[in-house]
Formats: C-alpha cells, structure tokens, sequence
C-alpha cells in the first residue's frame, strides 16, 4: 500500500496512521438483505477507499455473543472501528449518500 | 417480611403464573404474572418500574431458582448493580453465579447512520444468547421504550417490537416490559398495543405535599385480580405492595392476658387485663391522659421483660421519660436495659407508606411484644381519611399475625363527634378504652370507661382516674341520680353521705339514752315502792310485835295486880290466851 495523503477533518489517533480502514459488517447468516449490504458497502468502498479498507463480516448467526461488543442491535450493521471515532450505520446500505455520511467519507471525496 | 409466597398457581386461573416473591403483589394478581408471556409495566419517571422489574429478576432467580435476563436500554450495568444493591440485592453476585445476565443495550442516535431498509435480529440475537447462555425464564426489558429514541424509522421499529413480543411468547419466557406514562395513552409509544396480556399501572400521587406510590393492575387477561390502587413502598427490602386484604383473616389467637400496669383497670377488664395480641384503641379528648396510660401499659410489660416499642408521633423520647418521671413511672432504666425502645417521627416526615415501611422494619428488626403507637390520629392525618384506615388495618394485620399486642391512642376532639371519628378505625381494634373529661364545679375531672373489650366480661361502669406523683388511681366515680359525680362533688358527695350516716348513728344513740333513762327511772320507781312496802311490812312488825309485848305486859301487869287484888288465878291463866280481848277489857 503506497502511502497517500487523505485530506481528513478529523486528524487520525497518532498510533494509527489513517490509512488502514477497518470496517465490520454484521449480517444474520446468508440473506439477500446480507449480501445486498455487503454488496454495496463494498462498492462504496472501492470507489473511495480502494486498497485502505479492510471489511470484516460478522455472522451473528454463528457468534451471537459478539453483538454486545459493538452494540449491535439492527442488522445489518457496519461498524467503522477505525480510524477512530467509531461510527455505526444501519441498514442494508442502499443510500449511498447517507452511507458516505456516516462513514465520514464525504471530506474525503 | 416475606413469610407468605402464595403457590404459583391458583386454582382458579386457566393458565399458570409466575410469582413475582413481591410481597403483596403476588396477592392482588391471585399468584403472579401470567407465565410465559409478556408483562408491561407502566408508570411516570420515578414510579419504580425499574426496582419492580429488578425485583421480580431477582428474587426469581434467588427464591423459585428461575435464572433471568435484564436487558437495560436507559441505565449501564454498573448503574443497575448500584441501583438495586441499595435495596439489598447483590445483582453482582448472581451475575457472577450465572442466576442473572445483564445486557447494556445502547445507541446513540447521534453516532448512527440510517441507509436503507434493516431489522432488529441485532436485539434477537442478542437476547436469544443471553437467555440460552443461562437458561433464563425469566426477561426484563427496561425500557424498551428507548429505542424509538436511538431508532429514527419507526414503522420499522414497531413492526420489529410486534414481532419481538410474539417471539418471546414462542421462547416461553415471563417478560415484563416497562415503559413511559404517556400523556394520552397509557405509554409514551403505544406499547399497550403490543402487550396485552397483563399491565401493571404504577403512579406517583402527591397529596397534601406527601408523596405515595401506587399501583394497579389494569389488566389481566383471563384471571381475577384486584383492581384497585393498591400503595405501595419501596424499602430496603424492596417493594412492598400493602394490600388492605394482604392477610387473610385466621391469625393465631391467644387467650392469654396481660396486665395493663393498672390494678383497676385491670378488673374493670374481667380481672386480668387485655387480651395477648389484641388491639386497644385507647381514645380521648387532649389531656385526658393517654399517653400516661399507654405509658404505665408499656412499664408493666416492660417490667414483665417483654419488649416495647413505642412509636411517637408527638413527643420526643426524652419528652415522654421526663413527663412520665413526674408522675412515677420511670421508664429510662427500661431503656437502657434495651427493654423499651422509643421511636419519634413526625407524621409529615414522609407519606403514610414510608411510615408504615419504617414501622414494620423496626417491629421486624426490635421483634417486640407489646407496640404502642401515640398518638396513631396524628400519623392518619399525613393521608386520607381511607389511606389512614387502610394503613392501620394492616398495620394491626401485621401485628396480630406477629401475636403482638398494640396499643393506640387516638386524640379526639370534644363533643359527641368524637366517636364518629373512631367508628371505622374502633372495628378494626379488639378493645377499646375510651377517655373523658367531665366538667363542672369549676373543674375538670378524668374519666374512663371500657367501650367494647372483646371475648372478656368486662365493667359497665365509668370510673374517675386521678393522677398523681404516685401514678394513676383509679376510684369509683359516686352514680345517683344527679348523675355521675367526680372530683370533688364526688368527694363533697362522700362527705355528705357520711354526715347523714353521723346523724343517724347520733340520732339512735340519743333513743337509746332515752331508753335508759327510762329504764333506771322505772328500776328506781320499783325500788321506791319496794322499800315503801319494806317499810310498812316491818312498821307492821314492828306494831304487832309492840302489841305481842303490851298484851303480856298487860298480862303480867294484870297478874301482878291480881295478886295485888288477890284474884282468881284461873282468870289470869284464860286472859293470856287471849290478849286483846283482854285489851278490850
């Protein structure tokens, strides 16, 4: 990954540089509202954060016990853990302007 | 104070129920909440809708083993444990056993972004694995209601919840949900139209500046349960409901007596006292004394070695010790011997449930036998006339199903009000001593008389009571026909008996002089004649006798004078025998 500056807002914690974004989806099992969600998170992605994200999707169907952690209560759910503050969107993505909204990707743009 | 947890079932419900181990609760929905469905418990910010739902986790998982879920989605963990530790639940350590789960739902709105369409399989799953992890029967959702908070769609949300209430039906767990008062309805968002089963109305009513909690149940499908408000407390044992029919009537009855420190009291109540575990209803006009018989009732069982509590309303303990000194009674050694203990509050401290939440803690923690409360008008007054009784009722349920005795004084205001006031509490009480004051002749005079005392002969009469420095006396109070006298018309009465009996006596004592004097005079008449006739009989003597010796000397004269004139001899010899012919002669 060749180092890029990103025009930011917010500057990144100092321990991480921002140029990793990781990302979680958490999704129940293999259900069109799953993959449209991580279909289109993935679009979003690569469209703006093409070779500095990293999504990581989380079956809670399988670890049920991991929804607490980020407080999951709609599914699906992505969760930006970094860089930091932590944001959370809801739904299955759709709405590409509220999905750059609440990733903070507008700035970036 | 949870001696009574009614059977989970009762007969005549048609489908099981789950006991709450809330005292009173469990009572007015005949058993408990409705088993395996959801409950919603409604109220306005402070209610105790959390501490219900808290309790009803708790004491399901320490008392009918049934482990349970908490999910909160207003207060952290931390908070919740802090929280119900103060009514003496250790949430921590049943966490820590794996009897209780909590789950710290949150979502900030502010940190979540809304795109397209979503579910709640989130909360689902969440719940599902808190509820498998331990087995739980048992959920509490506090307050689901924040979520139309965190959620901005909310036709999504109200789809999900419906879907959530049937879906915790299916898992078979007893749920109770609580929510918001709304303005309209009975939640902020409707959730009635979700729970239908069961709900459990909570309210906050201030009244004359004193706050009390009530609850209702509203609903409940397809059982009876008591539709009225019932007050409730929140203690450090946690909530109490206080219903008026909490105890059924079959208490323990003793026939055994006790003194009431007052001989004659005493025999006014068939000879021996009050009844062990009655109620007495002592009631009077101001200064009739009250206080100083509810004092000598607690010298005298005290004195026995039972224990007293002595709940004031008006006076200070120290107060009572020093009033009671001056008439003899010293109650501080029995004090110190840990044998009377005082309890002062004044009645607007805090409204009639908290009163009553003290009073039952320090029965249950001095365990006494004797209670007297002084005066218990005063603690009525910080209610409703019917909060008043219904307090007192329990309070004597309480007590009596304790077997221990308790005295009330009631102050009353003067004329013939005075017992109308009394007639709904007086039939609650067992016995009941009513105290007066009589005026007239420019003072006032004690007295009291038994009104009722039940299952004993007690004494139809009105006696006066005097109080000294040596205590109470209690005299018979002079009845005639002007009525009844006391004081010291009874004294002047006393008297005057007397003087008439004096005259009497004076009266019979002079006759009987009379008849003396009669007598001797009559003795002395007798012995007059007596020796009027002596003095004749011997006078007669006497003269017969002189005649006996004139005649022989007549005789001897005549003889010697014969001689002298030489006559016959034979004429001398036929004179002797016959003297006064002779004299004749």
């Amino acid at each position: 990954m060749k180092p890029k500056p990103v025009k930011r807002r917010a500057s990144a914690p100092a321990r991480q540089p921002a140029k990793l974004w990781q990302l979680r989806l958490y999704v129940m099992g293999q259900t069109p509202k799953s993959l449209t969600a991580f279909a289109n998170l993935k679009k979003v992605c690569e469209s703006h954060l093409k070779g500095r994200y990293r999504i990581t999707v989380i079956d809670l169907v399988k670890q049920p016990q991991l929804a607490k952690g980020d407080q999951i209560l709609a599914v699906p759910t992505v969760v930006r853990r970094l860089p930091k503050p932590v944001r959370t969107i809801i739904g299955n993505l759709s709405e590409t302007a509220r999905v750059l909204i609440g990733l903070d990707l507008r700035a970036a743009d | 104070m949870n001696k009574t947890i009614p059977k989970s079932t009762a007969p005549s419900t048609q489908f099981p129920k789950c006991p709450t181990g809330i005292q009173g609760l469990d009572e007015i929905t005949g058993g408990g909440l409705p088993r395996g469905r959801p409950t919603l418990v409604c109220g306005g910010a402070g209610c105790g809708k959390t501490l219900l739902a808290a309790e009803f986790l708790v004491r399901g998982a320490v008392q009918f083993g049934e482990p349970g879920v908490l999910m909160a989605f207003e207060e952290t963990e931390v908070e919740l444990k802090a929280n119900v530790a103060s009514l003496g639940f250790d949430l921590a350590g049943l966490v820590r056993r794996k009897q209780i789960v909590l789950d710290y739902v949150h979502l900030e709105r502010s940190e979540v972004q809304e795109s397209g369409d979503y579910d709640l399989e989130g909360l689902f799953v969440r719940l599902n694995h808190a509820i498998d992890s331990i087995g739980a029967r048992r959920v509490v959702l506090d307050s689901l209601e924040a979520l139309f908070a965190s959620l901005p769609n909310e036709a999504i949300l109200r789809a999900e919840l419906r879907r959530l209430f049937r879906w915790l039906k299916d898992k078979g767990v007893t749920a109770v949900i609580t929510a918001e008062r709304g303005r309209d309805q009975l939640t902020r968002h409707g959730l009635e139209e979700y729970v239908s089963d069961c709900v459990i109305v909570l309210d906050h009513l201030v009244n004359d500046q004193i706050a009390t909690r009530h609850l209702r149940v509203m609903k409940y499908r397809g059982a009876q349960h008591g539709t009225n408000e019932f007050p409730f407390l929140i203690g450090a044992e946690g909530i109490s409901v206080l219903p008026i029919t909490s105890l059924a009537l079959n208490h323990k009855v003793s026939s055994e007596r006790i003194a009431t420190g007052i001989p004659r009291l005493d025999a006014m109540l068939g000879g021996r006292g009050f009844f062990r575990g009655s109620s007495i209803l002592l009631t009077g006009t101001p200064g009739t004394g009250k206080t100083i018989i509810a004092a000598n009732f607690a010298h005298a069982a005290a004195r026995r070695g039972e224990r007293v509590l002595f709940f004031s309303f008006e006076e200070s303990p120290n107060q009572i010790i020093r009033n009671m000194h001056s008439i003899g009674l010293r109650l501080e050694p029995l004090v110190k011997r840990g044998l009377l203990r005082f309890h002062s509050a004044r009645p607007s401290l805090y409204g009639l449930e908290m009163h009553l939440a003290t009073m039952f803690k320090e029965i249950a923690k001095f365990q006494p036998r004797v209670v007297i409360m002084d005066p218990i008008t005063s603690l009525m007054e910080a209610g409703t006339d019917s909060e008043g009784k219904a307090m007192v009722t329990r309070l004597i349920d309480f007590l009596k199903a304790g077997q221990v005795t308790s005295l009330f004084t009631s102050l009353t205001q003067g004329g013939h009000a005075l017992q109308q006031s009394e007639t709904a509490m007086s039939s609650l009480m067992d016995a009941w001593v009513l105290l007066q004051d009589f005026e007239g002749n420019g003072e006032r005079n004690r007295v009291l008389y038994v009104l009722k005392a039940r299952g004993m002969a007690h004494s139809n009469q009105i006696r006066e009571f005097l109080i000294s420095d040596r205590g109470i006396d209690v005299v018979d109070a002079y009845i005639g026909v002007s009525g009844v006298l006391t004081g010291s018309a009874r004294v002047a009465q006393g008297a005057l008996e007397k003087a008439a009996v004096l005259a009497n006596q004076q009266e019979a004592a002079t006759l009987k002089r009379e008849v003396e004097r009669k007598r001797s005079a009559l003795d002395r008449q007798i012995s007059g004649l007596r020796s009027d006739y002596e003095s004749e009989a011997l006078e007669l003597r006497r003269i017969a006798e002189q005649v006996g010796t004139r005649t022989s000397v007549l005789g001897t004269e005549r003889a010697a004078s014969g001689l002298l004139r030489q006559a016959d001899i034979k004429v001398v010899a036929s004179t002797r025998g016959k003297p006064r012919l002779g004299r004749k002669n």
